[in-house]
């Protein structure tokens, strides 16, 4: 309606009014919106930001639905995921032990974040490591950060983020499963966070960090969802807290059966589903990118689970329900850093490779060097880890994700020095790794002791460290 | 055993170590012929059986004590052969691991709800 259209509909409505001698309040009423009208200009400019705000509204509510049900699927990854995933794998007496080492992750590193950790990762400082303007997360509010999430509250990527910041120290416990005290692990993780994980991940995704792909990085790298972050850099420490830390008694002699695979399976199948928030959502919109990001995740998780299974069929002659669910995660930790970078096929092969190389880690390697990384930290989530984060290089395509505005993103767009930005990055993950939980591993022995002493170990962490028994059948 | 009265028969216990699948059928066939007190035990253990491999990523154990199901009944003497033939009939596979039968006196059986004694208390 043009507003001539507008003044006429007015004036038949006024004189229709007359004619039907309607109240002199409602005739006065319609004589100002008729002037309201008149002064057309104003209005329609009025109603375009309207319109304007609520789209952006729209989108919002969009992309904020989404990002907030990421942000509870990948703590659902930590518990009950991983804590029913390592907790089916140890012996009975430390089924507790090892389910407390992620739950009690999801309390400590939240506090850690919301004191400092937020803010020593995202908030821009140096290169390194992030400054103290989020601390205590003062000005983190409902108005976006542009930086990070422009259709999003501030809040939700810092809760979202969160999540990241607890999965990855819970995953390094599988390292150094049924024998660590309680309290050294607690020292351990908070000196982890701090030294290590809050860094990696500035370096990575904070602004003005030093591998940030998009915001003024030295040397761009691509990591979607966190394989230098998260996985490298948690199993790289988890090979280092099995060095230090030594065999568990009776390793390898005595059995070390899982005593529930099927605890395992049940917390796999959870890792699965909660990694679509970890890779779909570090779209941070409810877009294109998060759908590729889904699909290119979840394919690559079913090769890897037929490539271990079928790997181990051929070696081993069994294939074994541990391996195909050890073949999901090894898969879902691969294509983490390319999920949101590379397309269904490229996903697969991925998946493939870097689930018959942690099965011959795991199966193979490992024996050859003797460590004893109990529930296999660094042969999934370091081997997956470094495998996904180089192919992140080989496979990333602008028909994806076209960050660099038409300019190849990885070798097959023709890109070489793509893949030599993913080695720095690794290179970088696995230093800080080796390096920072050293120290740490240090600072936990001379102050608490990092291991249970020989009596603690035999009688399992359930009853020596929490007093308790996970399955009690004459209660 | 000199509070048993000489003209008093004698009871026995039989333990019978079977295969966990046979359960059922054992109590059947039992139950057939009159006996329907029993304790019934989850055991683990071996004899001629050799266990089995498990494979978890790679590690190969060797698990050779296996699950198995103890049943512990105690009748009189009379009864004695009776009883084994069935539960030997019914647990019987022919496979190795199908368990085995012990069988000793017991000096006494008493009922706690009411004090019997000997036959009265089985």
């Amino acid at each position: 309606m043009t507003s001539d259209d507008t003044g006429r509909w007015l004036l038949n409505a006024v004189q229709s009014a007359r004619v039907r001698r309607i109240g002199s309040r409602v005739l006065l009423t319609l004589l100002s919106a008729g002037v309201a009208v008149a002064q057309s200009t104003p209005d329609i400019s009025k109603k375009l930001d309207d319109l304007d705000t609520a789209v952006k509204n729209a989108q919002m509510s969009g992309d904020n639905a989404w990002m907030l049900t990421s942000s509870a699927l990948v703590l659902m990854m930590t518990g009950p995921g991983l804590a029913l995933f390592y907790g089916g794998l140890v012996r009975r007496k430390n089924v507790l032990g090892t389910m407390m080492h992620s739950f009690i992750l999801m309390a400590t590193v939240s506090i850690l974040w919301a004191v400092v950790g937020y803010s020593l990762a995202f908030a821009e400082g140096s290169p390194f490591l992030g400054g103290l303007r989020y601390l205590f997360l003062n000005g983190v509010g409902a108005d976006p950060n542009g930086d990070y999430g422009a259709t999003i509250p501030h809040q939700t990527y810092m809760i979202y983020q969160l999540m990241f910041a607890i999965i990855t120290p819970a995953l390094i416990s599988g390292a150094f499963a049924e024998r660590m005290k309680f309290s050294a692990m607690l020292l351990f993780m908070t000196l982890w966070s701090l030294v290590v994980y809050f860094p990696m991940a500035h370096m990575v995704w904070g602004k003005g960090g030093f591998l940030n792909g998009t915001l003024g990085g030295r040397f761009p790298a691509w990591d979607f969802a966190g394989g230098t972050v998260v996985h490298i850099t948690s199993g790289v420490s988890a090979l280092v807290c099995a060095l230090y830390m030594g065999k568990r008694e009776g390793y390898p002699n005595e059995s070390m059966r899982p005593h529930s695979v099927v605890l395992s399976v049940i917390g796999a199948c959870l890792l699965w589903v909660g990694w679509f928030g970890f890779n779909a959502g570090s779209a941070v919109s409810a877009g294109p990118l998060a759908s590729s990001a889904f699909i290119a995740t979840h394919f690559a998780t079913a090769a890897a689970v037929l490539g271990w299974m079928f790997a181990e069929w051929m070696i081993a002659g069994k294939p074994s329900v541990l391996g195909a669910v050890s073949g999901a995660v090894a898969g879902l930790v691969a294509i983490t850093p390319a999920s949101g970078f590379v397309k269904p096929m490229p996903a697969m092969l991925i998946g493939v490779l870097a689930s018959v190389v942690c099965y011959l880690m795991v199966s193979k390697a490992k024996k050859v060097f003797g460590y004893d990384d109990a529930l296999d930290a660094f042969g999934v989530h370091g081997i997956g880890g470094t495998l996904g984060a180089i192919l992140t290089g080989v496979f990333a395509t602008k028909e994806v994700n076209d960050l660099r505005m038409g300019k190849a993103m990885g070798l097959v767009d023709g890109d070489a020095g793509q893949v030599v930005n993913q080695l720095i990055a690794v290179a970088i993950a696995w230093g800080l790794a080796i390096v920072g939980s050293l120290i740490i591993l240090k600072i936990c022995d001379v102050v608490l002791g990092v291991r249970v002493n020989k009596q603690q170990e035999t009688d399992g962490l359930d009853l020596s460290m929490h007093g308790e028994e996970g399955y009690n059948f004459e209660a | 055993m000199s509070a048993c009265s000489p003209l008093r028969e004698r009871d026995e216990k039989i333990e019978a170590i079977i295969q966990p699948h046979k359960l059922e059928d054992v109590k059947e066939a039992l139950k057939g012929i009159g006996i329907d007190g029993m304790t019934v035990l989850e055991v683990r253990g071996h004899g001629r059986q050799k266990g089995h491999k498990e494979m978890y990523r790679g590690q190969e154990y060797q698990v050779d004590v296996l699950p198995k199901v103890k049943l512990e009944l105690v009748v009189p003497t009379g009864r004695v052969e009776e009883v084994a033939r069935t539960l030997i009939a019914a647990a019987r596979s022919g496979a190795i691991g199908d368990g085995k039968i012990f069988i000793t006196e017991v000096a006494e059986a008493i009922r706690i709800r009411n004090d019997e004694r000997g036959e009265a208390a089985l």
